[in-house]
Formats: structure tokens, sequence, C-alpha cells
């Protein structure tokens, strides 16, 4: 087999099977979209998700070895903070990034 | 009133988190040695993140399709409960609900959770400016760093923290649209706890169980909303 078809034989598969697990539910559902179990988990899954994805995301930050997860830490109230303060959400996400980004680069945890 | 503006607005810490990823798929999947427009065509086709980094090591390891379907499907097997709690929103029909589907990732379901259409009538085309957005970040990453490669010298080290500071700000968004504990607590006892023991598997682990305990709470509740 060429490799390039290979290639393109991967990206296909992975196409289909990518978009069959994000259609699954529409394909079984689509009749019942307005079922009250469905419209309670339209209300109650978001914020499960939300709360997974935020410990996902900090989940790979090594805290018991220097420097502790000092700049995920810091960054993270910071985000937290200013949104509280402010609610702007562009704001809060950029002075965190920013802070992240200062901490891992300037050399300041190491 | 145009969606495009709130799209775009709502968005851009996802172009902070994409283009970097997106560029560092690029540079990993550049050392394989295909042609630089295979990583934007994975971008375009595949739109999967954590898919497409693995996928480098599938292509290297020259790995069969039965295999490559399998694990993509293990991967991405979360997204069916993302599906579950967007079946009321995504009401639109035809073309455009198909691409809402395609284009669903993490990032595209918490904006669209997360955050408001301008107008109720036009949320099918507010979510759809969202997921496009999203996508042409992603593909714009993958190419850039497929095409530059090792050459970029911009230091994007930690930018990709925007996407932890996005699911924050839609966490405390979150809290003020629902006010009700249970479901946080829920899940955060659940991604401790699958972060914990099976470290691998979290992020399927404790959506799916989040996902039962809710049901099973609805059945017992009479569905109470």
């Amino acid at each position: 087999m060429n490799d390039h078809t290979y290639l393109l034989l991967v990206i296909l598969v992975m196409t289909a099977a990518t978009f069959f697990t994000r259609a699954t539910p529409f394909m079984l559902l689509h009749k019942r979209a307005d079922h009250p179990l469905l419209l309670f988990l339209g209300r109650f899954t978001p914020p499960a998700i939300m709360t997974i994805l935020v410990i996902y995301s900090l989940g790979s930050v090594e805290f018991s070895r220097y420097p502790y997860g000092g700049p995920e830490l810091l960054a993270a109230l910071l985000t937290l903070a200013v949104h509280l303060l402010w609610r702007q959400a562009l704001l809060s996400i950029f002075a965190g990034t920013a802070c992240y980004m200062y901490a891992v680069q300037s050399g300041l945890f190491i | 009133m145009s969606v495009f503006g709130p799209a775009l607005r709502a968005s851009l810490p996802v172009m902070f988190g994409y283009i970097p990823l997106g560029m560092a798929f690029g540079m990993l999947f550049q050392d394989l040695g295909y042609p630089w427009y295979f990583a934007t065509l994975m971008g375009l086709f595949v739109y999967a993140g954590a898919a497409q980094f693995m996928a480098i090591g599938l292509l290297s390891a020259q790995a069969g399709l039965v295999e490559v379907a399998v694990s993509t499907l293990a991967l991405n097997s979360r997204h069916i409960f993302f599906g579950l709690s967007l079946m009321s929103r995504y009401s639109c029909r035809g073309v455009q609900k198909l691409y809402l589907i395609f284009g669903l990732t993490d990032e595209t379901y918490s904006l669209i959770t997360g955050t408001p259409a301008p107008s109720s009538d036009r949320e099918s085309d507010y979510y759809t400016a969202i997921t496009a957005l999203n996508q042409s970040y992603w593909v714009v990453g993958c190419t850039l760093g497929a095409l530059l490669g090792r050459m970029i010298d911009f230091d994007t080290r930690g930018m990709d923290f925007a996407l932890t500071a996005l699911f924050l700000v839609l966490l405390i968004e979150q809290w003020h649209k629902v006010r009700e504990p249970f479901p946080f607590l829920l899940a955060a006892c659940c991604g401790v706890g699958a972060l914990v023991l099976f470290k691998e598997q979290m992020l399927l682990l404790s959506i799916a169980l989040s996902v039962v305990v809710l049901i099973v709470r609805c059945q017992l509740s009479g569905a109470r909303l």
C-alpha cells in the first residue's frame, strides 16, 4: 500500500469514528429532543462537564515536586479573582494566560 | 443583529489555545515526513485534538485501520454525553445540524452551553459561527505548525493555559446559571476520583459516571426542573 494512500485511509477512518461518537445521540434520540430527561440533562450536564474539564486540565500538574503547581495555581487564582471582580470573560482569560506564560517563560519558578 | 461579532468575542480564548496546540500537532506531524497539507486535511476532517495527537503514534507505528478505528472510538466516546445534553439546543436541520455535530469539540461544547446567543431566534447561527471559528483556529494552527515546523521563534510556551482559564471562567458562568451545587459537587467527586484511580481514562469515566448519576437523580425526582 502506497504511503499516502495509507495516510488517507487513516484520516478517513478517524473522521468516520470521530463523527460517529459525536452523532450517536442525535441519531438515536432525535424524535425525543423534548423528553423531560433530556431537558434535565441539558440543564445539569454542562456544569458537571465544566467542573470535570477544569479538573482534567489541572490534573497533569505535578503538585508533589517543585514548583508544586505554583504557576498553575497562581494563574488559576488570578483568573478566578479577575472574573469574580469584573465578570468580563476575555479580560479574566487574558490575565490568567499572560500570568501563566510569564511564570513559565521568565524562569520565575526555576 | 449579526452573530459573527459576539461569536468572535466568545471564541477568542479558544484561538489562543487552539493555535499553539494545533501548531504543536503540525510540528510533530511534519516529523513523520508527510507533506504539510495532510496536517491541514486532518484539522479539516478529523478535527479532534487528542485523537490527532494519538494518530501521530499510530501513523509512525503503521497501525492497522481497525486499531485506528477502535482507539479513535475509545478516545472520543465521551462526546456521546455531550450530544445527550444538546438535543434541544441543536434544533436546526440539514447540513447546518450535521456541521454542528461534526464540530462538537470540548471547547465548542463549553462555549455553546456557557455563553449566551445574541438573540434567541438566531441561536443556531450563533452556534454555527462558534463552531466554524473554533475549527478555523485549529486548522490554521495545524497548517502553520506543519509548514513552519521548527523555524518559529515566537515562544508560545504556556499559551494553551487559555483553555484552562476558559474552562474556569465558564465554570463560574455555569454557577451563575444553575445555582444548584449538586452537579458541581457530583462532578468534582467523579473527576477527582477518576483522576486518582484511572488517570488514562479520566475524562470518559468521570463524565459517564456523572451523567448516569444525573439520570438516576432525574428519575427519582420525577424530572422536576
